[in-house]
């Protein structure tokens, strides 16, 4: 290679490195060591493990584990990261930070924790609803567990014997009815599910802790106010940020409210309770702050109340000013938080501006903030994922983009958007990856582009403010549009489809009935769910109109990942993708599939899953 | 007359089943009246200590000495529950109802219908669990649920050698998944090849063998028991039950073996040898060559038990109580204990140790 050469290869590359997007570090989880000498944090954008030294802030090491992981967990000298979308357990060494082992895991581990001998470990799976046992000895998945849908969050009781599985969405219920979540309990021991606790009117389910003496659980939670008009912001009637309180301590599980009259404080991510049980620490992700809950006033107040005022805790947002002790302010989304083992400082890891806050518990006062080392320079998309997580631009700063689409996906409810009276156009909550080049948005496609489904649609409907400038807006959209779809789960790793994926796709593609004659084209599936991304982007009427919506025409919705997304239809009527075909198209106007025997359209819906 | 004359023969009797003592209960029965949800139980489960009931009109769960009792309203998939397998993994129950499947879990229903699932038919008349595997025998053929990734498999006469659609009940195992295919025999799943091979009247003319141990029984078939251990399949018609070893059938039937009827609801295997039969006329239980039959009495409705022994003897045994009534739909084990289905409430037999062998011998010394 001569000279020029090189030198134009140099360049190329130096081109070629200069356009790769810079990853920021991302912190989700922290976990600290049992002698409180070092900090493991969780970094879900550069897929590492980052080791600091509690006692100087600096970063001692970096392991790289699988993509975009999500739990953490710390036993003894190991540390346990679920990588959600390798679908699979890093073991690391926390002394030689390096990776012994990996383990097979279901569908999306989110969070990984062992019992207490380290002898099982136990995955939380997002995508597949479930929960993996691992035998530590061997590493291999000894039994799957049926858990909520959206299984995102483990937490084992004090005593060890049991683990509390939260979710990030709620199960599938009727059409219109209150959301309906759960905590699943798990026995350690036996290794079965042995209760399951409903949340009701709750959706969006995060982390659980325990008081040390096991007499006390927290969860934190959001309580979604979907079945009324989004008209009613001003009511406080979108979103409540909430705590499930249960165990010994109170009796019947309660629900109270962490927000305020006129201010909200959105996402309420992680929860612990210091060693004392006197105060538990929340971080809210859209508040960019540490709630201090005191217990012992929570306690009183809610004792103190009949079960009728306790019912009603659930949507008192004046209830916060008996027990909230103070809110500290922290980083750019706060989401994983962890004590030291006396109890003195608070970690706080801020998702979006890769820090974590160090507070001195005392003085509630941040005292440290240390950096991860991510890119100084804020991309647009970068400037926009902060803009999706704030929830600052909503009245009484009561919710966030992410608030609906949840850790930048859905959230499986189904909401009363527009201001034209109650029930009407019910619109189904969709998925936001890869979604560039979908356009036009809204389910009757009435936004041509995503400028003005997130500016004057959403300052005039959702946050009833000013909401962005012209250049937070740019940087929105750009986030919006730079979200990746995830792995798809349900093709051969190889990604061949298996012969009855093979046999869904040639019904997907026909163009003729069973009997020979031809589907016109308009109602062949492939003519509107075309290209890419599985939609022709135009607007059309199958015949899933509701007496609810003001015109039955529908923009045609991408596909792409449809299998997570259940309910579906516009309105989410159909609570499975069957459901589209048997209950919701009798006259052949959604696709030509009266025809088609069960056999048939189990496979259609095989390769329908592998978009 | 004719009843006093029959026991006093019994009676008189030589019993070489002493040499054989077969096993003695003592039955106690459950009835609405103690909390069952219908008297009519076409199936019962046994998970540990619970004990699960798929009666007519709901499903009961007795633990502790008291009967819960699901229905439609608590998510159940409907009132009419056909058949009960327990996931011995997970402890999830599996209902087969004329409604749908419903998996309990935790106080948890999900229900798989022919319109929200893959399911093929809502009418479902057995379920089955094989590690990540829910197989289900519909009226219109199987389908196998996987449990990790959601898809449904569907068997029928589009890719099986299934000519009649009407499953009735399924055995799965490790190796091999049998279903009982009402008018069309035996269907046989290999796991390993994913092939499948049917068993029918060995001349495909009359659905029934025309001599004995030619084939399978009779192709009107209700019930199969797969013992994967010893690699032998039980099947229950409606004409006599059969057993199988992968070479030869051995059949039975009411006039050459101690059956009480032809008439099964259910077989269900102990082991390659030792097998209960659910029949119309009394609950039977077989040794490998010894049979025993506990019934109320068909004359007189006194508690009964029978014991035919190899030479086709047969004596009657002294007990004091009976199966809740002679038409019984199903077994389960509970240890040495037995429960048992019937058309007139739940039956737990308590298994009486030794009874029977000091029992024969002081009738011997007579």
């Amino acid at each position: 290679m001569s000279l020029p050469h090189i030198f134009l290869f140099i360049l190329l590359f130096a081109g070629t490195l200069s356009a790769a997007p810079p990853h920021y570090p991302s912190p989700i989880e922290l976990a600290v060591s049992p002698d409180g000498a070092r900090l493991l944090v969780l970094c879900e954008g550069t897929d590492e493990l980052t080791v600091i030294d509690a006692h100087t802030g600096k970063i001692a090491g970096r392991v790289q584990v699988g993509r975009v992981p999500k739990g953490l967990w710390l036993s003894g000298r190991y540390a346990y990261v679920a990588n959600s979308w390798s679908d699979t357990v890093s073991v690391v060494d926390t002394d030689t930070l390096q990776v012994t082992r990996t383990l097979k895991t279901g569908f999306e581990p989110n969070a990984v924790v062992t019992d207490r001998a380290s002898a099982t470990i136990y995955t939380a799976n997002r995508i597949g609803n479930d929960i993996s046992v691992i035998d530590q000895a061997s590493g291999v998945e000894t039994r799957r567990l049926a858990a909520g849908r959206g299984a995102s969050y483990l937490t084992p009781t004090p005593d060890g014997q049991s683990l509390y599985c939260t979710h990030i969405y709620p199960n599938i219920g009727l059409h219109r009815a209150p959301p309906e979540s759960e905590i699943t309990v798990v026995d350690a021991e036996h290794q079965i599910v042995r209760e399951r606790q409903p949340l009701h009117n709750v959706a969006g389910v995060f982390h659980v802790a325990f008081s040390s003496d096991g007499r006390l659980g927290l969860a934190c939670q959001l309580r979604p106010k979907n079945l009324v008009p989004l008209a009613h912001v001003e009511h406080g009637w979108v979103f409540g940020d909430s705590l499930t309180l249960f165990g010994a301590d109170v009796g019947e599980p309660v629900q109270v409210l962490i927000d305020e009259l006129e201010h909200y404080y959105t996402m309420p991510f992680g929860v612990v309770v210091a060693p004392d049980k006197s105060v538990a620490y929340i971080s809210t992700t859209g508040a960019n702050s540490v709630t201090v809950i005191d217990i012992r006033r929570l306690l009183e107040f809610v004792r103190a109340a009949s079960p009728r005022q306790r019912r009603a805790l659930a949507n008192d947002l004046s209830a916060s000013a008996h027990f909230v002790a103070a809110r500290i302010p922290v980083g750019r989304a706060p989401k994983g938080i962890a004590l030291s083992p006396d109890g003195a400082l608070l970690y706080v890891a801020n998702r979006l501006d890769d820090t974590v806050s160090v507070i001195d518990t005392a003085t509630r006062k941040v005292v440290r903030t240390i950096e991860l080392g991510g890119p100084a320079e804020l991309t647009p998309q970068r400037r926009g994922e902060q803009l999706f997580f704030d929830a600052r631009f909503a009245f009484h700063n009561g919710f966030s983009c992410a608030n609906c689409h949840l850790e930048s996906t859905f959230d499986g409810l189904q909401w009363d958007l527009e201001p034209d009276g109650f029930g009407i156009d019910i619109v189904d909550n969709r998925l936001l990856e890869d979604i560039d080049g979908t356009e036009p948005f809204k389910w009757n496609g009435g936004n041509p582009d995503l400028e003005t489904e997130c500016g004057p649609r959403t300052e005039k409907y959702f946050y009833r403010s000013q909401s962005y400038s012209r250049e937070e807006l740019g940087d929105l959209v750009s986030y919006i549009k730079s979200m990746p779809l995830r792995p798809n789960r349900y093709r051969l790793p190889n990604g061949d489809l298996t012969a009855a994926q093979e046999r869904g796709k040639d019904i997907f593609e026909r163009t003729r009935r069973k009997d020979g004659t031809p589907i016109p084209e308009s109602n062949q599936c492939g003519f509107c769910h075309s290209g890419r991304h599985y939609t022709n982007q135009k607007q059309v009427d199958v015949g899933s109109g509701k007496w609810s919506d003001r015109s039955p025409i529908i923009d045609v919705p991408q596909l792409t990942n449809i299998a997570l997304t259940a309910p579906y239809l516009h309105d989410g009527s159909a609570r499975s993708l069957e459901e589209i075909w048997t209950v919701f198209n009798p006259k052949d106007t959604h696709g030509v599939t009266n025809d088609l025997v069960k056999d048939e359209l189990n496979d259609l819906i095989e390769y329908l899953k592998t978009l | 007359m004719k009843h006093k004359t029959w026991c006093v023969f019994l009676s008189l009797l030589p019993l070489a089943a002493s040499a054989q003592p077969m096993p003695r209960y003592h039955w106690q029965n459950f009835t609405t009246a103690d909390g069952l949800p219908d008297n009519r139980v076409f199936s019962v489960a046994v998970d540990g200590a619970r004990i699960w009931a798929g009666t007519e009109n709901g499903l009961g769960l007795y633990e502790n000495g008291k009967w819960k009792v699901f229905r439609p309203a608590d998510g159940l998939a409907h009132r009419a529950v056909t058949y009960v397998a327990v996931d011995k993994t997970t402890h999830d129950v599996w209902a087969a109802t004329m409604g749908g499947l419903s998996r309990y879990s935790a106080g948890r229903f999900d229900t798989y219908t022919q319109l929200n699932s893959g399911l093929s038919n809502d009418v479902v008349y057995g379920v089955g669990v094989q590690g990540d595997y829910v197989w289900a025998a519909t009226a219109a053929g199987a389908s196998r649920l996987n449990t990790r990734t959601g898809e449904w498999s569907l068997f029928n006469e589009r890719n099986t050698p299934m000519y009649e659609i009407w499953t009735y009940a399924v055995s799965p195992g490790t190796s091999k998944v049998y279903y009982a295919v009402w008018g069309a025999g035996v269907l046989e799943y290999d796991v390993k090849t994913e092939r499948w091979k049917d068993y029918n009247d060995p001349d495909g003319e009359t659905e029934m063998v025309l001599f004995k141990d030619q084939g399978l029984i009779h192709e009107i078939t209700t019930s199969v028991s797969w013992m994967e251990k010893e690699k032998i399949l039980w099947v229950a018609t409606y004409f006599g039950a059969s057993r199988y070893d992968g070479r030869n059938w051995h059949n039975f039937m009411q006039k050459d073996s101690g059956l009480p009827s032809d008439f099964m609801n259910q077989v269900k295997g102990v082991d390659g040898n030792r097998a209960w039969f659910s029949t119309d006329k009394g609950l039977a239980y077989y040794d490998g060559e010894n049979w025993a039959v506990y019934r109320p009495s068909l004359q007189t409705g006194k508690p009964e038990m029978l014991v035919r022994d190899a030479q086709g003897k047969v004596t009657q045994v002294e007990t004091d109580t009976a199966p809740a009534h002679n038409y019984t739909f199903g077994v389960d084990f509970q240890g040495n204990d037995i429960w048992v289905a019937t058309a007139k409430g739940l039956s737990h037999g308590i298994r009486i140790q030794e009874e029977v062998s000091r029992n024969v011998t002081r009738r011997n010394d007579r």
